[in-house]
């Protein structure tokens, strides 16, 4: 073929989304508005749908016109949809309530225990997502053979086994019997003294640790988090693996893999470029979704290692029958979750061409 | 230079492919051989299962695990230096063999375009795979091509994705990734199929200039014995894998030996050419009445239909402002290509779309705002043929329960077993064994699957039949047979037909009159004979002049003909 | 055949199909849904479907024989001399599995606990398909705003953490504390709630392809009713896939009910054996060293959850031909018969209404969905494959 002479294009052209993504991350957005709607109506009315929260918590323990007064006083005894709407208007001011229980506002539990909860949901995911990539795409290079049958019966044993199964067995064999990693807590009683000379604690103790800038206590931190992160992180790897598995071999075995096949392309690049861009797209969305049942998995979890979190608050508060904060932790959840989602579904679409241009 | 003798490209000798299937072991080609001389388009032709695609494919070992192979093909570089045995092969020798020496062009073009990388960067890669590194000599490589495959304004659009191209212009560039890596022979597998009558001449043309500018090869596939005509020097014929014959084109068309090829030929529809159909006696069957004087069954006037658009899109105009009529056992033919609105107009008569615009009357029921129980009555008297015979029957129900559907909606009969008598006679109509009742659809081939659907749609004695591309999935002799009960039963039971294909050959063959439509629109509206033998509308003679016809020698002169009447239009 | 004809439109005489040899029926016994894919099943795949069906089949046993496995009530606190069990006893021949904090026997709670779980499985999942499916027929078939509306309550509760929902409906049915099978049907109700939508989406999704297939439009045509239509098309063509999501959902109702009993929002002691239960009791103990308490119940779920997740996970892959374990090309058995390359192909012919209703709907052209579960049917390759364009 002849050599041609062409004019190199400027690369920006490639950068520039169309007017059509943008409709999209809009409409998108909006989704997020109906979305928690329904969630806090559902759960508004479930929870309040056979009582109020004051007999439930403190029934038994009042007399029962001491009961009626409170009930009263926290308007308990106005009809339900006044207190739905009354419930709304809090909402919209980030008032969820006070508890029932130490009487706090469900608020500062948020702000206080969320960081927690973050931090080892963050970890939790680095776990998931280096395990169930990594695993998931050999397993599908290796698509029937022993090591495809090992992981694949690894990853429905990571799916199988209770969140809180696992963190006990973790504990038994790492805290108690081999006693090298600690078996509870988020650190040592030495570092929550260090933590409290911070004069602004982030509540992250990753970051609070380097802030302090002393090593001892940011290995405590991560010897304190080792544990559960792992066993929330390979909970959701279980399903990561099987997601990114079935997804690529999907797409390995679509029309354009042969097409490229069929030109001399290696089976390594067509297994890591050509079918693997495409196979991420539904692997992110899924994922999104996961990211948020990780959430769930974090209330067993952290009621397993005493990691005071959000999830451990709420079966504390569930425990105490304290239904205003169990109601304004399930919100709160359901607003990350909708959140989440979002940001997922952009992150797709900015993967799919078809959507951006 | 070369080994192989005759200095031919490539040699394939008794070639057996099977493939491991649930029932066992299947043989998909049983001892073929034939050469691929330099420089010359080969033309593989067969009917579906005729293994024909399997033999392309075997060609550069693009086989699926289950298949085992026995026989050789030899395949000599493009220099001639070299002799390769192919099918003894594997790993890194197979694949720089793949693409340089011989590369591939699909049926799809939708599904062979990876979605999310850009067009340029999948030419790239096959240049890439063969060692090429240089990122401004690559671009340029991926520039240049698509230049010469015709993609205009192939600087900028190097950059865009798959899904920003037509699908005419989705097959240039799977052709451009073939050409770039410059192989001796290029396998084109049924390039055509997926594509309309106008966009098919373009990429035949295409095609030929792979042979006459990058002297390569071309290998095509094809079941379609115009395009054969129109492009190939050499002609394989394949039957149930096997090769019955093979010679030039002039000798396969004008002194076929074998039976098959002839019976091939003979079944393939031409324009100009009237379906007769005699009864058992030998005489000619013919309507009794005369369609024009008869009463009108369908009337549109102005008829619109609109899809809504999705997201804050504007609404599709499907069908725009277009008025006809159909007369009690007139056929009337209506053409298009894909996404002219044809069908859509097929489904508003049928009642399955709603009329958004204008007026429909279909059999004395105005259909715009038409509610269905109004309509309900009327429908014993519409059948409807679907286009696909895989899915136009429940898999989970019988072929009588499934004809018998119509009689038991509409209370002629009260269950399957109590209609079981006339379901017989409704199969032996469309001339198919009795027995067949107890089958389940996929126990049917395509052919018999549209025979038993013309059965149920003909149940009731309708008197108006909708029939939306009936013949347009399967192979020309199944075709033949059945277009020939069709045009039986339209004599016999004097039904008012709509008859929808984008075949031009096949609806010459039974329309009185002809419709063509074209973006919603119709743009020609007569006499078949006229339409067909004095086409006024530039897109009618576009359409006629793109079909090719089923001779060589007349093809020449009708692609003299369009490539005059191309120039002219532009 | 009977109709004489010209044009010499004769086309090749293929008595391939009057051969096929289809009054030869597959037995009875193989057409059953699960015994079917295990004849299809291969290599690993085939390891992995009889392991699970071994699992799922030793826990209903155990779960049917229960009172005879069992040496103890799973209330019992002391043997038959009326003398108390001591509390937290190691693995002996008195109590093979050890006693717990409270004085339970564990294996016998254990065994207990897997007529519990399959109870509770079997009220979740029967609930679920049968408001899922009603749902998903009627949204998926009517469209409009109650689909909208549908659609959109059942994502947002499907994206939500099952287990946060689970303990909604627990506090809501029995406000947290369990009674006796008022317990259990407490779990198996609030894990319906949670599993709805997937049923709903999964046959919705399901509806909406085959209404738009030639068969329910050439039913439409006719004029058959909305109910025959539901009836006779949709509903059975719509819930083959069912039997994977019911396995999968299975094993995730147990999930669900262990993470309940964990949280204390399970099935009181007294009431029933519940293995969720059982492993919150034995945080403590495993603190002290403690391992029978948490080992054992924790294995039975591992172990049942396994069982009944790798029968749905096989019946996925074989579901899908694109994960399915191909047999290897052996020795050839058949004659030359129809193919195409690709044995999975779909038929190449574009249904242009399709095209057209794709252009309508996106004009930003055809997305190739990816698809994880398919109508493919393992028979019906092998048919076609018999009978495929003989004429």
């Amino acid at each position: 073929m002849t050599q041609s002479a062409t004019v190199a294009q400027p690369k920006a052209k490639r950068n520039k989304l169309s007017s059509g993504f943008f409709r999209f991350v809009l409409t998108r957005f909006l989704l997020i508005i109906p979305t928690v709607f329904i969630l806090v109506t559902i759960v508004f009315f479930v929870m309040r749908a056979t009582g109020d929260p004051i007999s439930a918590a403190l029934g038994g323990r009042l007399t029962p016109e001491e009961l009626q007064k409170r009930i009263h006083a926290a308007g308990y005894d106005r009809p339900l949809i006044v207190q739905y709407l009354d419930y709304l208007g809090g909402l919209l001011h980030g008032d969820l309530g006070t508890t029932l229980t130490d009487n706090q506002k469900v608020i500062t539990i948020l702000t206080r225990y969320g960081a927690a909860t973050f931090e080892l949901a963050f970890l939790a995911l680095i776990v998931a997502l280096v395990v169930g990539i990594g695993l998931g795409r050999i397993a599908a290079r290796r698509r029937d053979r022993a090591a495809d049958a090992g992981i694949r019966t690894f990853a429905i044993l990571c799916y199988a086994t209770p969140v809180f199964f696992l963190g006990l067995i973790l504990k038994l064999i790492f805290a108690i019997w081999l006693n090298v990693l600690p078996a509870s807590g988020r650190s040592s009683l030495g570092s929550e003294m260090e933590f409290s000379r911070l004069v602004s604690p982030t509540g992250f103790y990753i970051i609070d640790a380097l802030q302090l800038g002393d090593m001892n206590v940011l290995v405590d931190v991560l010897r304190h988090a080792v544990l559960p992160a792992l066993a929330l992180g390979l909970l959701t790897a279980g399903v990561f693996i099987r997601l990114v598995r079935t997804n690529v071999i999907s797409t390995y075995t679509s029309g354009y893999i042969e097409a490229a096949r069929s030109r001399g392309v290696s089976e390594k690049r067509l297994l890591n470029k050509h079918a693997w861009k495409p196979a991420l797209i539904p692997i992110i969305t899924v994922m999104g979704m996961q990211i948020a049942l990780m959430l769930a998995g974090a209330v067993l979890t952290e009621t397993t290692f005493e990691w005071k979190g959000l999830g451990f608050m709420l079966s504390q508060y569930l425990k105490a029958r304290d239904f205003v904060a169990v109601q304004g932790i399930v919100i709160l959840i359901a607003i990350i979750v909708a959140v989440v989602n979002f940001i997922v579904d952009v992150i797709a679409a900015l993967v799919d061409p078809r959507v951006r241009y | 230079m070369s080994e192989i003798g005759n200095g031919n490209l490539a040699e394939i000798k008794d070639l057996s492919v099977s493939f491991m299937t649930d029932a066992g072991s299947i043989k998909a080609i049983d001892g073929i051989s034939f050469e691929i001389p330099r420089k010359k388009v080969i033309g593989v032709v067969g009917e579906s299962g005729s293994g024909k695609s399997v033999t392309a494919r075997s060609i550069i070992k693009l086989l699926p695990e289950t298949a085992t192979t026995s026989g050789v093909i030899y395949l000599s570089n493009r220099a001639g230096s070299e002799k390769l045995d192919v099918l003894s092969l594997s790993g890194e020798q197979l694949r720089e063999m793949r693409g340089s020496e011989a590369a591939m062009v699909f049926q799809e073009p939708n599904s062979v375009l990876n979605p999310v990388y850009t067009i340029g960067w999948q030419i790239e890669e096959g240049l890439r795979a063969h060692g090429m590194k240089d990122k401004k000599e690559l671009r340029a490589k991926a520039v240049d091509i698509l230049k010469k495959v015709g993609i205009p304004d192939a600087e900028t659009r190097v950059d865009y994705y798959p899904h920003q191209f037509s699908g005419g212009q989705k097959q240039r560039i799977v052709i451009a990734m073939a050409l770039v890596l410059n192989p001796g022979l290029i396998l084109a597998d049924e390039p055509t199929t997926a594509l309309d009558v106008t966009v098919q001449a373009e990429i035949l043309d295409l095609l030929r200039l792979a042979r006459d500018e990058f002297n390569a090869s071309v290998l095509i596939i094809t079941h379609n014995m115009g395009v054969i005509a129109d492009i190939a020097d050499e002609v394989v014929v394949m039957y149930r894998g096997h090769v019955v014959e093979q010679g030039d084109v002039e000798q396969i068309f004008y002194s076929p030996k074998d039976d098959y090829t002839k019976r091939l030929l003979g079944a393939v529809p031409r324009i100009g050419q009237r379906l007769v159909v005699r009864d058992d006696e030998g005489k000619v069957i013919e309507r009794k009445k005369d369609w024009r004087e008869q009463p009108v069954a369908v009337e549109a006037k102005g008829l619109t239909i609109t899809y809504p658009g999705h997201l804050m899109q504007p609404d599709f105009t499907a069908v725009d402002g277009i008025d006809f009529t159909i007369h009690r056992s007139e056929v009337l033919g209506l053409v298009g290509e894909s996404g002219s609105g044809k069908s859509t107009t097929g489904r508003a008569i049928a009642g399955l779309q709603k009329v958004s615009g204008g007026s429909l009357n279909v059999l004395g029921i105005e259909m715009n705002g038409v509610r269905e129980r109004t309509f309900k009555p009327k429908r014993a008297d519409i059948g409807f043929v679907f286009q696909d015979p895989g899915s136009s029957f429940n898999p989970l129900m019988t072929i009588a329960e499934n004809v018998a559907e119509p009689l038991i909606v509409h209370g002629k009969y009260s269950s399957v077993a109590d209609a079981r008598h006339y379901v017989g006679d409704l199969l032996e109509m469309v001339q198919l064994p009795r027995a067949y009742m107890k089958r389940f659809p996929h126990e049917l081939s395509g052919g018999q699957r549209q025979r038993a659907s013309l059965a149920r749609a003909l149940a009731l004695k309708p008197s108006l039949l909708i029939a939306d591309e009936p013949t347009s999935a399967l192979d020309v002799s199944v075709q033949a047979k059945v277009l020939e009960l069709f045009k039986k039963l339209q004599v016999d039971i004097g039904f008012a037909c709509l008859f929808i294909t984008h075949d031009l050959a096949v609806v010459d063959m039974l329309a009185d009159r002809i419709m063509v439509m074209h973006k919603g629109k119709i743009v020609e509206h007569g006499e078949a004979d006229q339409i067909m033998q004095h086409p006024q509308n530039p897109y009618t003679q576009k359409l006629l002049a793109s079909l090719p016809v089923p001779d060589p020698r007349e093809q020449r002169e009708h692609r003299e003909h369009l490539h005059e009447l191309l120039a002219a239009q532009q | 055949m009977t109709a004489a004809s010209t044009n010499n439109v004769t086309v090749p005489v293929d008595d391939r199909l009057d051969k096929l040899d289809i009054d030869k029926k597959t037995p009875l016994w193989r057409r059953i849904p699960i015994i079917k894919e295990l004849h299809v099943a291969v290599g690993w795949q085939k390891g992995m479907l009889i392991t699970g069906l071994v699992l799922t089949a030793f826990f209903l046993l155990v779960a049917i024989f229960a009172p005879m496995i069992a040496p103890y009530g799973y209330a019992q606190l002391k043997d038959s001399n009326g003398v108390s069990f001591p509390a937290q006893a190691a693995p002996s021949s008195e109590h093979v599995w050890g006693t717990t904090a409270g004085g339970y026997d564990v294996f016998s709670r254990v065994v207990w606990g897997a007529r519990t779980a399959v109870i509770a499985i079997v009220v979740a999942v029967l609930l679920s398909i049968f408001a899922g499916v009603l749902l998903g027929l009627v949204s998926g078939y009517f469209g409009g705003w109650i689909d909208r509306v549908l659609v959109m309550v059942a994502d947002a509760v499907y994206s939500f953490p099952s287990l946060l929902l689970a303990i909604l409906m627990a506090i809501m049915i029995s406000h947290g504390q369990s009674g006796l099978w008022s317990g259990i049907f407490a779990s198996g109700i609030s894990i319906t709630v949670v599993y709805i939508p997937q049923y709903f989406r999964t046959i919705r999704a399901e509806v909406i392809r085959i209404k738009e297939s030639a068969y329910v439009e050439s039913a439409r045509v006719v004029g058959a009713s909305t109910w025959r239509i539901m009836t006779k098309h949709l509903f059975k063509n719509s819930t083959r896939t069912l039997p994977v999501i019911l396995t999968l959902n299975s094993s995730e109702a147990i999930l669900t009910l262990a993470g309940l009993g964990f949280l204390g929002f399970g099935i009181e002691p007294t009431a029933a054996a519940e293995w969720g239960y059982d492993l919150n009791r034995s945080v403590s103990d495993v603190t002290a060293g403690i391992w029978w308490t948490a080992v054992f119940p924790g294995i039975a779920i591992v172990l049942i959850v396994l069982g009944i997740t790798l029968v749905g996970e096989s019946l996925n892959d074989l579901a899908d031909p694109r994960l399915r374990t191909r047999k290897s090309a052996g020795e050839v058995v058949g004659a030359i018969e129809d193919t195409s390359v690709d044995p999975n192909g779909k038929p190449g012919a574009r249904n242009e209404v399709m095209a057209e209703l794709a252009a309508a709907r996106n004009p930003m052209g055809a997305l190739d969905d990816p698809v994880t579960v398919t109508d493919y049917d393992p028979s019906f390759i092998a048919s076609e494959w018999g009978s495929k364009e003989g004429e």
